[in-house]
C-alpha cells in the first residue's frame, strides 16, 4: 500500500526515552530542521535533575516536546500527534499526553520484561490492549540499528547509542524532510571520530529508508512552510538568546562585558555560551560561590565594565545582600534570574515563575531595583539589552526574570541588525568636566541618576559604600531626615524609569471590554494561543503581556480598568496578582499552576469559558 | 598633579578618623599613607576596597578611589575590579573576622588565583565592631562576651590558612612596628601576585594586650623572630638563640654553646616547605615555646590571573578574529522566508 500524506497545519510531537537514549539532542536536531525547511515552531525540553536517573523507570525519562506547522505557533503544543517512545517508561509518562488516534512511534526492544518492570507495567501494553485507540508502528529499533552496523568495528555499546539517528531519519522520511542539517551537525560533533560520524550517519540513513521501504501504514504528514513574515531567520534558544543580548549591550555602550557567575540548573548555559566569547572582550569568571558572582560583578562595575550575573532562585537568594550594596552604591548591575521550581532545591530542572517577589522585595531594607521579564526565548535577547540599556543609563541594578521554559526552549527568530539595536549612553563622568567643580558622586540629573566616575578618572577620586549617603556629597550619613530622603529618592529614580519605557499595549483582542488577560514571562505562547482562539469562538477577551514589572508601564492602571474583569494567569501561586491588586485596588482573578509546567493553551482556555459560565 | 610630588598628606582625606583613640589602626594608616605616597602611582589609580569592621572604615581616610563594602566580600569584589581592570593597584583591607570567618571562601580563592592585589589583614583576634566576641583568631579558652566559659573554637592559623590555598606571598608584622610594617608593605606592593599581609594589631578597648608578648620590650626580644631573606635565624634581645632545623623539625639552639651561625636555618622565601614550617611555628607564647616568625614567610612569582585571562582574550580574538556582532546575532546557520 503507497502511503498518502496527510496535509496538516500542525504537529505536536513527543520524544520520550532514558536520559541516556540522546533525546534532546534528537528533539533539538528534528526543530532545526523544521525551522530551516520554514516553519514556524516552539520546543518543550523537560529532563530530570538526575545526570543519570535510574534507567528505565518513568523518574529517569527524559522527554522533548515541540509544535512546529505552517501557522505562527506559539506553544510546543497541549496533545500530542505523535509520541515516541524509545522504552516502557517513556510510553508511562507520556501516554495520557497523546491525543486519540494519535500516533505512537515504539522502540520495541525498549518493552522487554526488566523495561515493563522497570516502568511498574504488569502486563505488556503494546499486548493488552493499553494502545487500541491508538496508531502503533511497531519498529525493534535497536535490533535494526544493530543489522545496520554489524560491519563496523565499533563495540555495541557504542553502536547502541546511535539508535537514536535511526528515529530521527525515521521522521525525516515520516515528515518528508531532508537529512542535510543533521547531517552537516554529525560530521561538526564527530569530526574527529570517523568510525562514530560513520554510524550515525549510516544509521540515520538506515531510519530514513525504513520508512520508504516498509510503507506498511498510512500516517505520513506533510506540514507546509509557514507564512511567517519576510527576513532572515534562525533558531535561537532562550539562555542563548540572553547571552548574545548582553554581548550586543556591552557592544552598543562600548563598555567590556564581564559576566561572574557560579553553575547553576537552569542559567549555566549562559556562561557557557559567553565564556566561548571572549573574542569580543567578553571575561567570564567562574566564582567561587554565588556571592562572589554578584560581588566580583560590583568590583568590574566600579571598575567600569557592564557587569552581569546569572543564577536561578537559590543563587539570586543568597545574592541578596550584594545587590542591596549594588542598590546602595547606584551601579549598573544585570542580574539575570532563570527562575526554577522553588523553595530551597525544589525542581532544579522545571519551570515557575515564584521568583517575581524575590525579585521586588527579596533584599533587607528599601531596596528596589528594575525588573523585567522576557516572554519568549527570543525575546530573551530584547530583553536583556533592555536591562542593560536601563542598568547603565539609569545607574541601578535591573534584574531579567527568564526562566526555565524560556532558557531551554527555542523558535525561529527573525534576527535584528546590530545598526538598527537602541544606543546605549553610559553616564561616565569625565575628568575635564570637573575642573571648575568638584565631582560629587550623588550629584543627580533629571532623571535622578548620579555619574559614573570610574578608577583612572584623575581628580574624581571619591569612596563609595554600603553605608548610608549624605544625598549629592555620598558622605556617610546617620541623619534622619537624610535616610527618608534618599529611600525615597532611590524609589523615585525607579520610578521615574516609567516616563521613558514604552506605555502597555493589548496584545490581542480590544482595549476594552470585559476580560483582560494580564500575564509576565513565559505564558505568553500559551496565552497567544488560547486568545486567538477564544476570539475566533466569538469570546470577549483581551490579551496584555508585562515585559517591564518594575516599574510597570506608566499607563498600566487605565489598562486594566477598561475591563470588566481582569484574569492573571502565573506559574505562581499568584505573585502578579497581588501587586496588581495592591497596586490598582482592583478585583482579579488567579490562575496558578504550580507543577513545575508550563501552561497549555487549553487550561487558559477553559478557565476563561468558566468564566463566562 | 605630578607624581614625586605627593606625600603622605595628599592620601588623607577631610573625613574625620572615628577608630577609638589608641587603636592600633592609626598605625597602619599612617605606614599605608606613607608606603603609597612613597610608590609613585597616579592617585586615581590606586583603590581601596574593604567588607565590614572596624579595619574596613580605612578606604574612607585614603584619598584614593575606595569602596566600604560588605561583610567578607572585598576580596571578590577586588577580584571582579582587578579582572577587569588589571593595570589597577587594588588594596583590600579586612579584619580576622571579615577575612577569615565570613569571607573565609573568598580569600582562599583569591589567593589560589593569584590576582594582583594587597591584602592587608587587620588581626586583633576579636569582633571589636560588635563588641567584643570571639573571632575565628581568638585563642582557645578566651573569655569574652559571647564566651563566658572560654572559646571553644581551635583559633585559625592565617599563615597557615594562606600557604594551604597557595598563596604566592605571605608575610606577618605589627602595629607597634611601624618600621617593619613599612617594609613588608613595599615589599607587598612589589609582588607581582595576591600578597596577604597580616597585621598584629591591638584593639586597646576589646582585647588590650592580645600581642603584648610580641611587642613588649621585656618579652619581644624571646619571642619574637624576624626572618630576613638569606639571613641565618636568630633572636632574642642580643640574638643569643638561633633556629635549627633537625630535619623537618625546627629545634631552638643556644648561640653560645658552640652553634655558628653556619649551622643554622638560612631563611629562602622561595621554599614553600620550609615556609609552612614556619607558618606553624604557632605556639601560644609561653615559657620556653617557639618564638612567632614576622617578616615575608614566602613569594613566589606564578603568574597572575588577570593576565592569564587577558592573554586568553587576545589568543581568543586572534583565533577567532575581533567579534563581529552582527555575525553573533545571525549565528551559523540562516533561512529566509520570501
Amino acid at each position: 500500500m503507497k502511503t498518502t500524506p496527510q496535509e496538516t497545519k500542525e504537529i505536536t510531537i513527543l520524544f520520550a526515552g532514558d536520559s541516556g537514549d540522546g533525546m534532546q539532542l534528537t528533539g533539538n536536531q528534528f526543530a532545526n530542521t523544521n525551522a530551516f525547511f520554514g516553519n514556524d515552531l516552539a520546543t518543550f525540553p523537560n529532563f530530570p535533575a538526575e545526570i543519570r536517573a535510574p534507567i528505565g523507570t518513568v523518574a529517569g525519562v527524559s522527554g522533548f516536546q515541540m509544535k512546529f506547522g505552517s501557522t505562527e505557533i506559539y506553544t510546543p503544543g497541549d496533545q500530542c500527534n505523535v509520541l515516541v517512545a524509545m522504552n516502557a517508561a517513556g510510553l508511562k509518562s507520556s501516554l495520557h499526553n497523546v491525543e486519540p488516534q494519535g500516533t505512537i512511534i515504539i522502540n520495541t526492544s525498549g518493552f522487554d520484561k526488566k523495561n515493563l518492570n522497570l516502568a511498574k507495567y504488569n502486563s505488556n501494553p503494546l499486548e493488552d490492549g493499553t494502545l487500541a485507540n491508538f496508531r502503533v508502528q511497531l519498529i525493534d529499533i535497536s535490533k535494526l540499528t544493530q543489522e545496520t552496523l554489524k560491519d563496523s568495528d565499533l563495540g555495541r555499546k557504542e553502536t547502541e547509542r546511535s539508535k537514536n539517528m535511526f528515529v530521527l531519519g525515521y521522521l525525516y522520511w515520516m515528515f518528508n524532510r531532508n537529512m542535510e542539517g543533521t547531517e552537516r551537525f554529525l560530521k561538526l560533533k564527530f569530526g574527529r571520530k570517523p568510525d562514530i560520524l560513520d554510524a550515525n550517519l549510516k544509521v540515520l540513513k538506515a531510519g530514513y529508508h525504513y520508512g520508504d521501504t516498509t510503507e506498511t501504514f498510512t500516517s505520513r504528514y506533510e506540514v507546509k512552510k509557514a507564512s511567517l513574515p519576510k527576513g532572515t531567520y534562525r533558531s535561537i534558544m532562550g539562555n542563548q538568546a540572553t547571552a548574545i543580548g548582553l554581548i550586543a549591550a556591552a557592544q552598543k555602550a562600548g563598555l567590556q562585558l564581564f559576566y561572574g557567575s557560579y553553575p547553576i540548573t537552569p542559567a549555566s548555559d549562559i556562561l557557557h555560551e559567553l565564556a566561548k566569547h571572549k573574542n569580543f572582550g567578553v571575561k567570564t569568571f567562574q566564582a567561587e560561590d554565588e556571592i562572589a558572582a554578584v560581588t566580583a560583578c560590583i568590583g568590574a562595575a566600579f571598575g567600569g565594565a557592564l557587569a552581569t550575573t546569572g543564577s536561578s532562585g537559590p543563587g539570586i537568594a543568597i545574592k541578596g545582600e550584594a545587590l542591596g550594596l549594588a542598590v546602595m552604591l547606584e551601579i549598573p548591575l544585570v542580574v539575570v534570574n532563570v527562575q526554577r521550581g522553588g523553595p530551597s532545591t525544589g525542581l532544579p530542572t522545571k519551570t515557575e515563575q515564584s521568583d517575581l517577589m524575590q525579585a521586588l522585595f527579596g533584599r533587607n531594607g528599601e531596596a528596589q531595583t528594575v525588573v523585567v521579564a522576557p516572554k519568549t526565548p527570543k525575546d530573551a535577547f530584547e530583553t536583556a539589552f533592555e536591562a542593560c540599556r536601563l542598568a547603565i543609563e539609569h545607574m541601578v541594578p535591573v534584574m531579567m526574570l527568564s526562566d526555565g521554559y524560556i532558557a531551554n526552549g527555542s523558535e525561529p527568530w527573525a534576527f535584528p541588525n546590530s545598526k538598527d539595536l537602541k544606543p546605549i549612553v553610559p553616564q561616565i563622568a569625565r575628568a575635564k568636566d570637573y575642573e571648575t567643580e568638584p565631582y560629587l558622586p550623588y550629584k543627580r540629573d533629571d532623571n535622578l541618576v548620579r555619574k559614573w566616575a570610574v578608577p583612572g578618572t584623575p581628580g574624581l577620586e571619591h569612596r563609595l559604600g554600603g553605608l548610608e549617603k549624605q544625598d549629592i556629597t555620598g558622605d556617610v550619613s546617620y541623619d534622619p531626615d537624610n535616610h527618608q530622603h534618599m529611600v525615597k529618592t532611590r524609589a523615585a529614580k525607579i520610578d521615574r524609569i516609567a516616563l521613558s519605557i514604552p506605555l502597555q499595549t493589548i496584545d490581542q483582542g480590544a482595549e476594552k471590554g470585559k476580560l483582560l488577560i494580564l500575564a509576565w514571562g513565559s505564558p505568553y505562547g500559551a496565552i497567544k494561543t488560547a486568545v486567538k482562539r477564544l476570539l475566533e469562538q466569538g469570546y470577549d477577551v483581551s490579551h496584555a503581556h508585562l515585559r517591564y514589572l518594575n516599574p510597570f508601564p506608566r499607563n498600566l492602571g487605565d489598562v486594566v480598568k477598561n475591563f470588566d474583569m481582569v484574569l492573571i494567569p502565573e506559574i505562581n501561586d499568584g505573585q502578579l496578582d497581588i501587586l496588581i491588586r495592591n497596586k490598582f485596588l482592583i478585583p482579579t482573578i488567579r490562575l496558578c499552576k504550580i507543577k513545575g509546567m508550563p501552561f497549555t493553551a487549553n487550561e487558559i482556555i477553559e478557565k476563561v469559558k468558566e468564566i463566562y459560565e | 598633579m605630578s607624581e614625586s610630588t605627593l606625600t603622605a598628606k595628599d592620601f588623607a582625606t577631610d573625613q574625620d578618623v572615628r577608630w577609638c583613640p589608641g587603636c592600633g589602626d592609626y598605625s597602619i594608616l599612617k605606614q599605608v599613607q606613607s608606603v603609597v605616597a612613597e610608590l609613585g602611582r597616579k592617585r586615581e589609580d590606586i583603590i581601596f576596597i574593604s567588607g565590614i569592621g572596624c579595619s574596613s572604615r580605612f578606604p574612607y581616610y585614603m584619598n584614593t578611589y575606595g569602596m566600604h563594602s560588605i561583610h567578607g566580600r572585598a576580596t571578590a569584589i577586588a577580584s571582579g575590579l582587578k579582572a577587569t581592570r588589571p593595570e589597577l593597584d587594588v588594596w583590600i583591607i579586612t579584619g580576622d573576622g571579615d577575612s577569615l570567618s565570613i569571607g573565609g571562601n573568598h580569600l582562599i580563592h583569591l589567593l589560589r588565583r593569584n590576582f594582583n592585589v594587597n591584602i592587608l589583614l587587620f588581626n586583633n583576634e576579636i569582633y571589636g565592631l560588635t563588641k567584643g566576641q570571639y573571632s575565628p583568631t581568638s585563642q582557645q579558652g578566651k573569655v569574652t562576651k559571647s564566651s563566658p566559659f572560654g572559646v571553644l573554637d581551635h583559633a585559625f592559623n592565617p599563615s597557615a590558612v594562606a600557604l594551604g590555598a597557595d598563596c604566592s606571598f605571605y608575610a606577618r608584622t605589627m602595629d607597634r612596628d611601624p618600621r617593619h610594617l613599612k617594609e613588608v608593605l613595599k615589599r607587598g606592593n612589589e609582588h607581582a601576585g595576591a600578597s596577604l599581609i597580616e597585621i598584629y594589631q591591638n584593639c586597646n578597648v576589646f582585647n588590650d594586650g592580645a600581642f603584648f608578648t610580641f611587642t613588649d620590650k621585656e618579652t619581644k626580644g624571646g619571642s619574637t623572630l624576624f626572618v630576613e631573606q638569606g639571613q641565618p635565624m636568630t633572636f632574642g634581645e642580643n640574638k643569643e638563640f638561633g633556629i635549627k632545623l633537625d630535619g623537618f623539625k625546627p629545634v631552638v639552639v643556644k648561640m653560645n654553646e658552640g652553634h655558628s651561625l653556619n649551622d643554622l636555618w638560612i631563611h629562602d622565601e622561595q621554599d614553600y616547605m620550609k615556609a609552612t614550617l614556619l607558618s606553624r611555628m604557632f605556639d601560644v607564647p609561653s615559657e620556653g615555646s617557639m618564638p612567632r616568625p614576622f617578616g615575608v614567610f614566602f613569594s613566589n612569582d606564578r603568574g597572575t590571573y588577570e593576565k592569564a585571562l587577558e592573554a586568553q582574550v587576545v589568543e581568543a580574538t586572534e583565533a577567532l578574529g575581533i567579534g563581529n556582532l552582527d555575525k553573533l546575532i545571525s549565528g551559523n546557520h540562516t533561512w529566509e522566508i520570501v
